[in-house]
């Protein structure tokens, strides 16, 4: 029989059987993580559609709102968030290279951004949560013309930045995952899928609030 | 695995620019434009996605499907926002500063 005599090669170790080679393989693993993250643009799509609506409706009670917002927070979060992007992207280098302390080094400053983020996140509800501006039976507003439609204006807030920080804290455990399996020598620079999948995910997160922020902290700030 | 590993200085650019887009979009959302305030900020926004999507998230080498997968994405929040606009951007305004 021929088959008998056809010599297999050996196989990479991290090469699961149904895919031709480790190119493929990894092609797969993007394209279902695209698949992913594009059901995530729906998912956030329809949030920015609502905002976009009642923005419409009442600009000048959305605009109004903006002056409690916390910009200083704002403007510190974003610029934290795409100092963790850039260490997520450094991460995904290292691994591509091979380096293993590099990768655990980077992740590990990739999740510590991400919980400073957090933390100034918690900062902000708190601050809310103390001027009455937590939609309810509580909420409370300085201009009672727009009282109603500014609590609109705050549900989406806390919808779209608490679905945010929702995956956030996801991508932090995710990335506790990542930086146990490199500190167990789970990667190589012929193998690091996990890690280029997390980040495509932590940049995901990154995007969204990169659309947030101005939507949130800037409209109206000159009214 | 398949592309050339890019070097730490085109991501330092690319990070470089973000920052200084976040820079630019709160300069620009002090002054006083009207709808143009808007405008900026989400031409910004969308500058700032596209540089992480191409650069970070390396769509830029990647596969056609992949590409097409990601383009499908953003053509169908097209759909989302354009008819779900199309219909509240052209019903009557309601009377501002009046009883809800």
């Amino acid at each position: 029989m021929a088959d008998s005599e056809t010599i297999v090669a050996p196989q990479p170790p991290d090469l699961q059987h149904q895919f031709d080679d480790s190119a493929q393989q990894l092609e797969s693993s993007t394209l279902g993580m695209w698949v992913f993250l594009v059901t995530e643009v729906m998912f956030f799509g329809g949030m920015f559609g609502s905002y976009t609506v009642y923005r419409d409706l009442y600009p000048e009670a959305f605009a109004s709102t903006s002056h409690f917002m916390n910009l200083t927070i704002g403007v510190i979060n974003t610029g934290v968030l795409i100092c963790s992007s850039f260490t997520m992207v450094l991460a995904v280098r290292s691994a591509q290279l091979g380096q293993k302390k590099a990768i655990i080094a980077f992740l590990v400053l990739t999740l510590l951004l991400g919980c400073v983020f957090l933390t100034l996140k918690g900062v902000e509800y708190h601050e809310k949560w103390v001027e009455h501006h937590i939609p309810g039976p509580g909420f409370q507003y300085a201009d009672a013309r727009y009282a109603h439609q500014a609590q609109i204006l705050f549900f989406l807030y806390f919808a779209m930045t608490g679905m945010h920080a929702i995956h956030m804290i996801v991508g932090a455990g995710l990335l506790t995952v990542l930086i146990v399996m490199a500190a167990r020598n789970r990667f190589s620079a012929a193998w690091y899928t996990p890690v280029e999948m997390i980040g495509l995910c932590w940049h995901f997160v990154d995007i969204i609030w990169i659309f947030l922020f101005p939507l949130l902290y800037l409209i109206g700030h000159t009214r | 695995m398949n592309h050339p590993v890019v070097s730490v200085k085109v991501y330092a650019a690319v990070f470089g620019a973000l920052l200084a887009l976040t820079i630019t979009t709160v300069a620009v959302s002090k002054l006083e434009l009207g709808e143009f305030n808007f405008i900026a900020a989400r031409t910004i926004a969308v500058l700032k996605g596209t540089l992480v999507v191409m650069f970070f998230m390396d769509v830029r080498r990647a596969t056609s499907m992949t590409k097409l997968f990601v383009g499908a994405g953003l053509f169908w929040l097209a759909i989302l926002l354009v008819f779900l606009l199309s219909d509240y951007l052209t019903r009557g305004r309601p009377c501002t500063g009046c009883e809800l």
